[in-house]
């Protein structure tokens, strides 16, 4: 186990380079010059933007850029601090705006992601043991509906409800006004308060998604032969259910996992935009119409190291609810 | 084909006998078909998507404003309403109101009631092409200026948000088949590549496919569409199209590698290369017809996600752009939440995308019943 964990952890690494690569080509075919937003601003000087110019290299060809910023950007013998480069429009390092913003969203896609699955599992039990019911149609329709609605959509329906019936909810920002003079539990209840309208958006379509996929697995698994097996033994119908039935429907789920942190991390960015959460999503956005590269590329690198280390997880917790899953 | 159940080779298993003779004499496609229209919901949905997307072909006819005609006088003007009957309650021809502006600072207005003014039919408008080609001028409906109808009523500018819908619908709806084309193409030659050459291609063709795979598709495809943040809105359509189709081929260029490197063990491959095929004439005619029922759901349940990424960048302001409309690009003028909360009205796009998400995932739902390979195998109807 360790082992597999090594490898993959081994095997991000050229991953990564690939990624770097990608975005760094995509940064480099967008229009604009890199410092055309500096030289406009009055605060800096000529000289400032000539010294940066050298700094990055600009003026040498793409494959030396990207070298240039890649051995910051990566940990070397030598040079382990990960330096993403400056962001232009804050003025600040990227790996701090990006250790800022990525958390709310890992915050937020964890928080989703948790509640999703405490509330899809029951509900796709339910509707697989009572398939055809009343409730199984009325949950499946649901369901149907969930995934169907688009994020930014059900977005801006909620703000519409929640400014018209004047609710009690924070509407934008991850914490309120004074939040550093708070002490532990009201940063967490303020947390939580902000959390409320983003997380409501992003939990319906993922529960949706999810319990479509659990009631599925649960179906196919009961018409197995050794459910009917266990049925024919005498077993109770509680057993069977969730003893040996449930066991073998859950493990796709997890492998589920891995997808659903993609799509979470997708879903964010909208859900950020139009519920003003700062997050990675809408600070990528940001920094992609300020033409602020270092920002963007950053952001693409910590966004699929988020996404790389959801399906590694993924993977040891199959290996760790499985145990017919041997990985050398 | 191998599958084809009304053939069964002798090594097979006998075919219940009622199931043998229900069967005789059907194609796999009758038979897909009879199991799809089995599944009532998606025959509905069907229907539904039939009709949504005549009305987009019929678009410039079906509205009565262009495009971008917009009414400075009128903006965020409540939906007209529609009167049947005249004020002593008798069934008339419908006609509406013209409507005076009260508050100029919230944008409220009341009908005038002094005029009536008849809906009329096939009424002279703005010329525009119908398919591009027949220049016409007839609308289905209309009423006389000074005037208008607006069943739901305007945006920001002044504009019909219905010719609006129905125009931007020629973009939303039909952006999925050029991604089709794209994603299909690219993943079934990617994929039968890598899967039939296998070894060192494939090793390299995959990592590739990895790294495309592994940033999440969101944020490559904004990071996309601000590389082509410079291209003119005449030909924004074309490059959203590009962007989409290079974020989505990856996953599904690994499924079809991984079908064929099963496919290409099998005898019919050497069968083909010995009668002297060339490998690419091999993977194109022999191996990839194979994937055919996998490529038709797989494609089916993507088209969703298509709409919905679509409207989603254009919502961002990153796809389609203004003057031109698409659902979502007309939703981003209803994230301002005083204009949200005032004119509930911007919404309606946001319910045809998901009228349109949910009736394409019913389909994908019936498509992918119709064709599931285990329900020709195992020879139980469904």
């Amino acid at each position: 186990m360790h082992a597999f964990i090594l490898r993959r952890l081994l095997n991000m690494i050229p991953l990564l380079i690939g990624i770097s690569f990608l975005s760094f080509s995509i940064m480099y075919m967008a229009p604009g010059d890199f410092l055309g937003e500096l030289r406009l601003n009055p605060q800096i000087s000529a000289e400032t933007i000539e010294m940066m110019r050298a700094q990055y290299g600009l003026d040498k060809p793409f494959i030396v850029q990207y070298w240039l910023w890649f051995k910051e950007a990566f940990p070397m013998p030598g040079n382990w601090k990960i330096n993403l480069g400056r962001s232009f429009q804050y003025h600040t390092p990227v790996t701090t705006l990006i250790g800022f913003y990525a958390f709310n969203t890992f915050l937020l896609s964890l928080t989703s992601a948790v509640l999703s699955w405490l509330i899809a599992i029951p509900i796709g039990i339910y509707a697989a043991r009572k398939q055809y019911s009343f409730g199984d149609k009325v949950l499946t329709t649901l369901a149907f509906m969930g995934v169907s609605i688009p994020n930014f959509f059900l977005a801006l329906i909620i703000l519409y409800f929640v400014v018209r019936w004047e609710l009690p909810l924070p509407i934008g920002g991850a914490t309120s006004l004074g939040y550093d003079e708070l002490n532990l539990w009201q940063k967490i209840v303020d947390r939580a308060h902000h959390l409320i309208i983003p997380t409501l958006v992003l939990t319906t379509g993922s529960t949706a998604g999810l319990m479509r996929y659990m009631r599925s697995n649960l179906l196919d698994t009961l018409r197995q032969d050794y459910v009917r097996t266990a049925r024919a033994k005498g077993l109770s119908e509680r057993v069977v259910v969730y003893k040996h039935a449930l066991r073998n429907a859950i493990n796709p789920l997890i492998t589920f996992f891995g997808f659903e942190i993609a799509s979470l991390l997708s879903g964010a960015t909208l859900t950020e935009f139009v519920t003003s959460y700062p997050g990675l999503g809408r600070l990528l956005y940001g920094g992609l119409r300020a033409n602020d590269y270092h920002l963007v590329l950053g952001g693409l690198m910590v966004g699929s190291v988020m996404l790389m280390l959801g399906n590694l997880i993924a993977d040891i917790m199959l290996a760790w609810a499985d145990p017919r899953i041997r990985y050398q | 084909m191998a599958t084809t159940p009304t053939a069964p080779s002798p090594g097979a298993p006998p075919v219940p006998a009622k199931a043998a003779e229900e069967y005789r004499g059907f194609s796999l496609t009758a038979l897909a078909w009879r199991r799809f229209r089995r599944h009532k919901l998606a025959m509905y949905a069907s229907v539904v998507l039939i009709i949504l997307y005549a009305a987009a072909i019929f678009s410039p006819f079906l509205a009565p404003y262009s495009e971008t005609r917009s009414n400075r006088q009128k903006y965020f003007h409540p939906p007209t309403k529609i009167h049947f009957f005249d004020e002593n309650g008798r069934l008339t021809r419908p006609y509406v109101y013209n409507y005076r502006l009260v508050d100029v600072g919230r944008r409220i207005y009341e009908p005038v009631t002094t005029t009536k003014y008849p809906i009329k039919f096939f009424v002279k408008g703005e010329s525009y092409k119908l398919f591009g080609l027949i220049e016409w001028d007839v609308h289905l409906y209309g009423v006389d200026s000074p005037a208008v109808i607006y069943p739901l009523g305007a945006d920001h500018l002044g504009r019909d948000i219905v010719s609006r819908m129905l125009h931007g619908s020629r973009k939303s709806l039909f952006i999925v088949i050029p991604l089709i084309v794209i994603t299909v193409s690219i993943g079934l030659m990617y994929g039968g590549i890598s899967g039939y050459f296998g070894g060192r291609t494939d090793n390299i063709m995959m990592r590739i496919g990895e790294v495309v795979m592994a940033v999440p598709s969101f944020y490559l495809l904004i990071a996309l569409a601000g590389v082509m943040r410079d291209v003119p809105a005449q030909q924004r359509f074309a490059a959203v199209i590009a962007i989409l189709g290079l974020v989505s081929w990856a996953g599904f260029a690994r499924v079809i590698r991984g079908m064929v490197l099963s496919l290409r063990q099998q005898e019919f491959v050497e069968g083909a290369l010995a009668i002297g095929n060339s490998h690419l004439r091999t993977i194109v005619r022999h191996i990839l017809p194979n994937t055919i029922s996998y490529v038709v759901v797989s494609i089916t349940l993507q088209v969703p996600g298509f709409i919905i990424a679509e409207s989603s960048l254009s919502f961002l302001g990153l796809g389609v752009q203004e003057p031109f409309s698409s659902w979502g690009n007309m939703l981003s003028n209803a994230t301002d939440l005083t204009n949200l909360t005032r004119y509930p009205w911007m919404l309606a796009p946001g319910f045809l995308i998901f009228i349109t998400v949910l009736a394409w995932n019913y389909v994908g739902d019936g498509v992918r019943d119709a064709l599931d390979p285990r329900a020709v195998t195992s020879g139980e109807p469904r």
